[in-house]
């Protein structure tokens, strides 16, 4: 047990450590202020919580940009860290963010929920993200994941009068208590296993621990609890249900940036605690990721609700993010990381144009509500277009680039010499591969509602700035990754090395 | 004119884009449209005009790499972080494919102005994309970026199948969208495991396929290598037994498309064995040959018998081009000089006679809206220009001698012929030809001979001056290859001889190549 030591100064000591948690300590003061200054804001009003979540966002990227190249260094007793795998992971939940408060603007409205907590809520969100990329420690990731879980459980609720909101929130909030529960459970047989909750020296003292049980019971249950939390099968029966009830802004938010978050402690627990016994999970990871692609693919082509089928495909994407955590290595990271980056704004993208038709006493949610969407709204549909064809990975898009990354991790891990897993590896990749053929046939159902079918619903689509905004932000980006992906390569790079 | 012939190979890719920028900017409405078919036809036919140079200045010293002896090469760095370039250049080979495609995607989008009259805009945007993204394949040196190219060209096509296109269009449209890529992805697990094998050999992340025709890769893994490859491309030609999509994208895509498809898609899939399967894998070629010979030669026979049974004209045509392809591949495959000259001058045959054997087709669609033999008879009687013109296309898809598919099949079955095992290969090829004469045949005979008894068919007007403009560059070309094709062949000597000399080294005398450097 390592000792404590004395703290003299108690505000010195915090100053010099806040420095890694300067993004997290702005959005939480941001968020908080949100909610006391809600009082003064008349009823009608509410939508100005966009403008201070803004503010918020703003000064934690600028506290962001600040530390950009210095990095500030494990903080808190080894608790929390600011590393460039940190710092890539906040900027992609500081973007998602970003998006999603200035398309949830209007949209709120037209639901008729316009409340500041809401913003606040995102903010606090957002917070428990960054928390679980910095956190090198079991319990600042725990107290990460809980922040950012119970923020969402709201929020998938926020649609108080709508029962299937309540029904989502109700799901989510149980299955995602159990899966916490077990993810838990996991951490203290790790504890009990190691005498540590620094994941580094967890990683250190399992190594010889290859066939104990309980570190295999203890891994396995982490597993499983990160699984859930991204959507991975066997265990994502509340996705659909979830990501159908949810606003559609929170829908958005958390397939891209929960999900995001997710991983990244996936990444955190599985490179640094349990790099050296690839051997006990590597399997069942990999046919998880194998699993999860193929079954989330499957069960979209049958959708008729638009919600539901971005949400299975956002399953099946799930599991080719897997692929660089099967993979294991650099250039796994890389993958996943750059894959996460290019599906946020795909995906963002693709979510914000299903926001934009939903109108006044229209859903718009279903297959039908996109017909002819093209005749009327040609910049619309080729953006949908776009953003389809990206998910879909077809190039030169940035999907393309992100699945050409997946596959190139597995790939090189199966062809280098002496490894063991060659052929899981090149099963892995060609399942993948395949799997990119069956997607397109259901992004491309949509494709044909909006461009080859004719009867056109004539109410108007509900467009405002905000939403046009992210249209052209997320489109942007994901023909710019697509075409010139170099920067974003060496941001992921940065953030794979920092990791391992 | 120095910067224009440097970075020529831009000019001729992307000029189709200065079309599409120009064509959304047009103002919408029916009373525009004149307009815009006016666009496309230009910018095709500058495309087309643009691509001359390549010709003229092929043999050009200031325009030849000293090291790999490319023509017209670009190179930059593009993602550097992969070791991706940018990278474009041409050979004998590319020449005559690039060149083919500027000529019938001009003849194509000519072919369609009083085809398409709904949704006019789009279809031209669609088409001009297509042709940058056939001429980028054709041009690409770098495997990435070929590989962008090859996945480009999907969605344009699927768009003019799906939205132009017949009764059964969505269905034959994702059914072509789907195989392609299914085979796509594949070729793109295959072009990983090169670039990651390259590395762990010489330590340079690169894509260049000229770097990778140098490698020499174990057996198994080439094996593997070659499979996936294999199915990326074989789908694409289609060789037997991936050539399902074919016939329903054919008959369900509006007649430009079918041309497109014909003539210049499926070279694509042929070009890939050519350009990469052979020379990077050419002992696992070797391997499979018996293989890839038995899928070829029932490509032919099989493709050939569907044909004759077809009652619709444009499937009779799109099975004999499973046919034909089978041919151009058995050619290909067996690898001997002569051969696979064979086989790369049938492909341009090819894209000659189908391509007009579809215009052929289209043309008389367009008088009456049926495609099926029998509602037909006796034309030749009030279309005597037309029934010249078919004559001679038909008679250049069966190898007539004068013209361009004898040459062609003559010299894949003297090639084939030369080898010492699979010499007797060469009676199936002679079987297709002959089932080839049949189908050809009968379908002319039924269609322009015989009664003009149907009273519908009575009214047809001859062709006129725009439709005869499509065929009179494909019938000066057919008897062109026929008559004198070594002005085709010359371009060609070069690169296959390296190719022969990766797959088969030595056995087999190289063809004689004219040292000819025109000052």
């Amino acid at each position: 047990m390592p000792e404590i030591p004395q703290i003299d100064n108690l505000w010195e000591f915090f100053r010099e450590n806040s420095a890694a948690i300067g993004p997290q300590l702005q959005l939480i003061i941001w968020g908080l202020g949100i909610l006391c200054v809600d009082f003064l804001i008349p009823a009608q009003k509410k939508g100005r919580g966009a403008i201070y979540a803004l503010g918020g966002l703003f000064m934690a990227s600028i506290h962001l940009y600040w530390f950009w190249g210095i990095s500030p260094g494990p903080a808190f007793y080894n608790m929390v860290t600011l590393d460039f795998f940190a710092r890539y992971f906040n900027l992609l939940f500081l973007a998602a963010a970003f998006l999603t408060v200035i398309m949830s603007y209007r949209y709120l409205d037209i639901e008729d929920e316009q409340h500041t907590e809401y913003y606040a809520l995102i903010l606090f969100a957002t917070a428990g993200m960054m928390f679980m990329a910095g956190a090198i420690d079991l319990v600042s990731l725990f107290v990460g994941l809980e922040l950012m879980s119970i923020s969402t459980y709201v929020l998938v609720g926020f649609l108080r009068s709508q029962k299937r909101s309540n029904e989502a929130a109700m799901k989510y909030f149980l299955l995602g208590a159990f899966s916490t529960g077990i993810i838990l459970y996991g951490m203290s047989l790790l504890y009990g296993l190691s005498g540590s909750t620094n994941l580094n020296e967890i990683g250190r003292q399992i190594v010889g621990l290859e066939n104990n049980t309980l570190l295999v019971l203890s891994l396995f249950m982490m597993m499983a609890g990160l699984c859930f939390k991204i959507a991975a099968v066997p265990f994502h029966m509340w996705v659909p249900d979830a990501y159908e009830g949810a606003p559609t802004s929170i829908t958005a938010f958390m397939s891209v940036a929960v999900k995001a978050a997710a991983f990244a402690i996936f990444f955190r627990i599985f490179y640094l605690a349990f790099g050296d016994v690839r051997e006990i999970y590597i399997f069942a990871l990999a046919v998880i990721a194998m699993v999860t692609m193929t079954w989330g693919n499957v069960a979209a082509l049958t959708q008729d609700n638009v919600k539901r089928l971005l949400a299975y495909s956002s399953i099946s994407h799930a599991g080719f993010v897997l692929m660089g955590l099967v993979a294991g290595t650099d250039l796994g990271v890389t993958a996943s990381a750059i894959y996460l980056l290019a599906y946020t704004f795909m995906n963002l993208g693709a979510w914000s144009v299903v926001i934009l038709l939903r109108r006044q006493d229209i859903p718009g949610e279903t297959l039908e509500d996109f017909n002819g969407l093209y005749f009327k709204h040609p910049a619309i549909a080729v953006l949908m277009l776009i953003f389809f064809l990206s998910l879909a990975g077809i190039p030169p898009l940035a999907g393309f680039i992100a699945k050409y990354f997946v596959f190139a991790a597995v790939l090189e891990v199966a062809l280098s010499s002496g490894e063991a897993h060659s052929s899981l590896m090149v099963w892995v990749a060609v399942v993948g591969a395949l799997n990119v053929v069956v997607s397109v046939y259901y992004y491309f159902r949509i494709v044909v509602s909006m461009f080859i079918r004719k009867d056109y619903l004539p109410a108007p689509l509900s467009f405002s700035a905000g939403l046009v905004v992210v249209l052209v932000i997320t489109g942007l980006f994901t023909v710019l990754i697509g075409i010139y992906p170099e920067p974003f390569i060496s941001l992921a790079r940065a953030a794979s090395l920092s990791l391992t | 004119m120095s910067f224009f012939m440097e970075n020529i190979l831009n000019f001729v890719c992307f000029f189709p884009l200065i079309g599409v920028v120009l064509i959304v900017l047009w103002p919408k409405g029916k009373e525009h449209e004149n307009g815009v078919k006016w666009i496309a036809n230009i910018v095709a036919l500058i495309g087309f005009l643009i691509s001359i140079p390549l010709i003229t200045a092929f043999n050009d010293p200031r325009y030849i790499d000293t090291a790999t002896g490319m023509r017209f090469v670009i190179r930059k760095s593009w993602i550097d972080a992969i070791g991706a370039q940018y990278y474009f250049a041409i050979d004998g080979i590319s020449l005559l494919l690039v060149l083919l495609t500027t000529l019938l995607g001009f003849i194509a989008i000519l072919s369609s102005w009083s085809a398409i009259t709904e949704r006019v805009k789009e279809y031209y945007c669609y088409f001009l994309i297509l042709q940058v993204g056939m001429l980028g394949v054709f041009m690409a040196f770098d495997f990435f970026l070929f590989y962008v190219f090859w996945e480009v060209m999907l969605v344009p096509m699927y768009f003019i199948i799906g939205v132009w296109g017949g009764p059964r269009k969505l269905y034959a449209a994702i059914k072509f969208f789907l195989y392609t890529l299914a085979g796509s992805v594949l070729l793109l697990l295959g072009i990983l495991a090169l670039y990651f094998y390259q590395h762990s050999v010489t330590g340079v992340w690169s894509f260049d396929i000229l770097r990778m025709q140098q490698l020499s890769i174990p057996l198994e893994l080439q094996q593997w290598i070659f499979l996936a490859l294999f199915f990326g491309f074989a789908i694409k030609v289609p060789m037997f037994p991936f050539h399902t999509w074919l016939p329903d994208a054919h008959v369900e895509a509006p007649t430009a498309g079918s041309v497109i498809l014909a003539a210049i898609l499926l070279k694509m899939g042929t070009y890939g064995f050519v350009r990469l399967s052979l020379p990077i894998l050419p002992e696992a070629t070797m391997e499979f040959l018996p293989w890839l010979l038995v899928l070829s030669v029932i490509g032919i026979i099989y493709g050939a018998l569907v044909a004759m049974m077809q009652k619709d004209m444009k499937k009779l045509v799109a099975y004999s081009s499973v046919s034909h392809l089978g041919f151009c591949m058995l050619g290909v495959f067996v690898a001997t000089p002569v051969a696979l000259e064979g086989g790369i001058l049938q492909m341009i045959n090819h894209g000659i006679s189908t391509g007009a054997l579809f215009l052929i087709v289209g043309i008389i669609y367009e008088r009456r809206h049926t495609r099926m033999i029998a509602d037909y008879g006796g034309l030749s009687h009030i279309m005597p220009v037309f029934a010249t013109v078919f004559l001679i296309m038909t008679l250049s898809s069966i190898g007539m001698p004068t013209l361009n598919g004898f040459i062609g099949e003559f010299m894949v079955l003297q090639g084939v012929f030369a080898d010492p095992i699979y010499k007797l290969w060469a009676l199936f090829g002679v079987l297709g030809i002959v089932l080839g004469a049949a189908y050809m045949l009968w379908l002319y005979q039924r269609v322009m001979f015989g009664q003009l008894d149907d009273p519908e068919n009575r009214n047809f007007p001859d062709l006129n001056w725009r439709e005869l403009t499509t065929f009179v560059p494909l019938i000066i070309l057919a008897f062109w290859i026929g008559l004198y094709p070594k002005t085709f062949l010359d371009y060609l000597h070069a690169p296959v001889n390296q190719i022969v000399e990766r797959v088969r080294p030595g056995e087999f005398p190289l063809l004689p190549v004219q040292v000819a450097v025109k000052e």
